[in-house]
């Protein structure tokens, strides 16, 4: 137990804040964690600062200093039209991480939403959401995004609307498992005893139980997302050129990995150094919100 | 003594098949009867024990008694107030009244609280956070014998038998009149169940609850209850004081239970009664007595009429056409 909750023994109830305050210092006393939140904080700092940090105009065309390798002007060297690859990922890590974000966290709130209506609701309205979530799941998401571009045009905008249509049959099934399996635990039937409503029920007690898995699916759902976006620009279904993202980075940069494999691993780096942050930072909210996952006694 | 619990002819049926799939299978009655016609009475401070195998409906009635599962039939009045047919919001506001305790000590306790927030949980539920909440956990933590350091664990840290304190601290928390307790001692090591039925009947001398026992486990009843019942496929077959009971039983599956008992003296002399055969299949009732297909005593009127209630003196009463000892 750590010194906070020790003090804590004599009578006050712990308020919010000083509870996220805990869960913050016990994300921050693993190693894994603290690493996690460091990196995904850079991501974001540097996602949100992109103009002031970017060197360069991220679009501006120099042909004369195309395919420049790395120097003191371009941290990370320049691509096929000369632009500097460094503005351009720190700009399209805006993208990026606009496209994982948003997108995730509306697929989970939906599939969060749907997968306790399933798991709660009567046998029927189950069946329906399941045999829903299997179609959506049995379309090829190549198919669907082609189908949604048809009627909106190829945008950001399209490339979200897929991630988020394609995402909500995984966290809704994910929930609805978990939901079916604590409805008729013995303590929701203390609960109910005791007299707490349906709302308290499902807010205080099944939720927290449900999150937690939910949390490391989203985590890692983050760099599949990442490459849905990059999959769908290079198809020329999402982010149009000029736009930088670090899916057209890495496209542009194929055509010329043999002489110069700088632009790969420029778009490449960004990519991984996300994943694994927001992978170790799933990994260890989840032990927090898991009391019998932590490693104290 | 006042009554504070009255149940009259409760009946609590589940249905096995939706009703389409009742007509496709052709199936007239989808239903199965766990509890059949059940009357019964708790005064003020009596302990009352239910006893019965598994199966047998014990648990069912004691989940209609707080309100979780909802009688067909019949009426169950606590302290005057009806309960069968109470709109939702007004039986959760009821819930207080009556504390329940289930089976599993610490799978009852939800798992990302801490003792703490458990314990203070009845009463913000009631909305009776106006108290001072930590006074209120101190105080129960107290009350049943745990140190206040435990407030800031987690239910997977606790052993069974203090997992089981917990329960019984937010059983009591609201200050019920009843308590209803569903296998009190399942899962604890005997020198543990000797101390939470200390526990009970400490705290039931102090604060003058009734206590409904429901147990198989027949050492338990005869501890602690004065009055006890025997259930068999969801029916009361004989109730009485348990002394009474124990000496002088007269329905002939009370003998079965009583000598299926393990007797600690060797040399004791005991009327054995062993039953053949296991309890029948709900889906399969059957005519008559239900018990009279692995009864010694069974004849065709047993096969033909549910017997009526014979009441002896002393609230002792059974349901038998071969009652034991009575002539």
């Amino acid at each position: 137990m750590s010194d906070t909750s020790v003090k804590a023994a004599t009578t006050e109830m712990p308020g919010a804040w000083q509870s996220l305050w805990r869960s913050l210092k016990r994300v921050l006393r693993e190693p894994l964690g603290a690493l996690g939140l460091v990196l995904v904080v850079f991501v974001i700092v540097s996602a949100v600062g992109a103009d002031l940090f970017a060197p360069f105009e991220p679009n501006k065309i120099d042909i004369r200093a195309k395919l420049q390798p790395p120097s003191a002007e371009h941290l990370l060297g320049t691509d096929q039209l000369g632009r500097d690859i460094f503005s351009r990922v720190l700009i399209g890590g805006q993208i990026a991480l606009k496209v994982s974000l948003v997108s995730i966290g509306l697929a989970l709130v939906i599939g969060l939403t749907l997968g306790l209506i399933a798991g709660f609701g009567p046998r029927w309205l189950d069946n329906a959401l399941m045999l829903l979530f299997d179609s959506v799941r049995s379309f090829p998401t190549v198919m669907f995004a082609l189908a949604v571009v048809t009627l909106f045009g190829p945008s950001l905008t399209t490339v979200m609307i897929v991630v988020v249509i394609t995402q909500i049959p995984i966290y809704g099934r994910m929930v609805r498992s978990q939901t079916l399996a604590l409805r008729d635990a013995e303590f929701i039937l203390a609960e109910r005893a005791l007299g707490a409503g349906f709302f308290r029920i499902i807010g205080m007690h099944i939720l927290p139980n449900v999150v937690g898995p939910l949390l490391i699916l989203a985590s890692m759902d983050i760099p599949f997302v990442i490459t849905i976006e990059a999959g769908l620009s290079f198809l020329g279904m999402g982010v149009r050129p000029p736009t930088p993202s670090w899916g057209t980075i890495l496209n542009d940069g194929y055509s010329y990995i043999y002489n110069t494999p700088w632009p790969v691993i420029a778009g490449g780096i960004p990519v991984i150094l996300t994943t694994l942050g927001f992978t170790f930072l799933g990994e260890s909210l989840r032990d927090v919100f898991d009391p019998r996952l932590r490693k104290e006694i | 003594m006042n009554t504070l619990l009255e149940l009259d002819d409760v009946h609590v049926r589940f249905r096995t098949h939706s009703p389409l799939n009742a007509i496709l299978k052709g199936i007239d009655d989808p239903f199965v009867d766990a509890v059949n016609g059940v009357s019964l009475e708790i005064g003020e401070g009596e302990t009352y024990g239910l006893v019965g195998e598994s199966g047998s409906g014990k648990t069912t009635l004691a989940r209609s008694i707080i309100g979780l599962v909802e009688p067909q039939r019949g009426s169950i009045r606590y302290d005057g107030t009806e309960l069968v047919g109470m709109p939702t919001a007004e039986m959760q506001k009821f819930r207080g009244n009556v504390g329940a305790m289930f089976q599993d000590p610490v799978g009852s306790l939800s798992p990302r609280m801490t003792i703490r927030s458990l314990l203070a949980e009845p009463f913000k539920i009631h909305d009776l956070s106006q108290r001072n909440l930590g006074q209120e956990v101190n105080r129960l933590l107290e009350m049943v014998g745990l140190n206040r350091d435990f407030a800031n664990r987690y239910p997977h840290q606790l052993s069974g038998g203090q997992a089981r304190r917990v329960g019984v601290a937010r059983a009591l928390a609201l200050d019920p009149k009843l308590v209803v307790a569903d296998e009190p001692t399942a899962g604890l090591d005997v020198s543990v169940q000797g101390e939470i039925l200390n526990l009970l009947g400490r705290l039931q001398q102090e604060l003058g609850i009734s206590i409904l026992v429901i147990t198989h486990n027949l050492n338990v009843v005869r501890h602690i209850t004065d009055r006890m019942g025997i259930m068999y496929f969801g029916r009361v077959v004989e109730q009485g004081p348990t002394e009474t009971m124990f000496h002088q039983p007269s329905h002939p599956y009370t003998l079965a239970l009583l000598s299926a008992n393990p007797e600690p003296d060797p040399d004791a002399e005991i009327d054995r009664l062993e039953l053949q055969g296991e309890v029948p299949s709900l889906f399969n009732r059957p005519s008559g007595c239900e018990f009279h297909p692995r009864c010694p005593f069974a004849d065709d009127r047993c096969q033909a009429s549910f017997p009526d209630l014979t009441e002896l003196s002393d609230a002792h009463s059974y349901r038998c056409h071969h009652p034991l000892h009575v002539t």
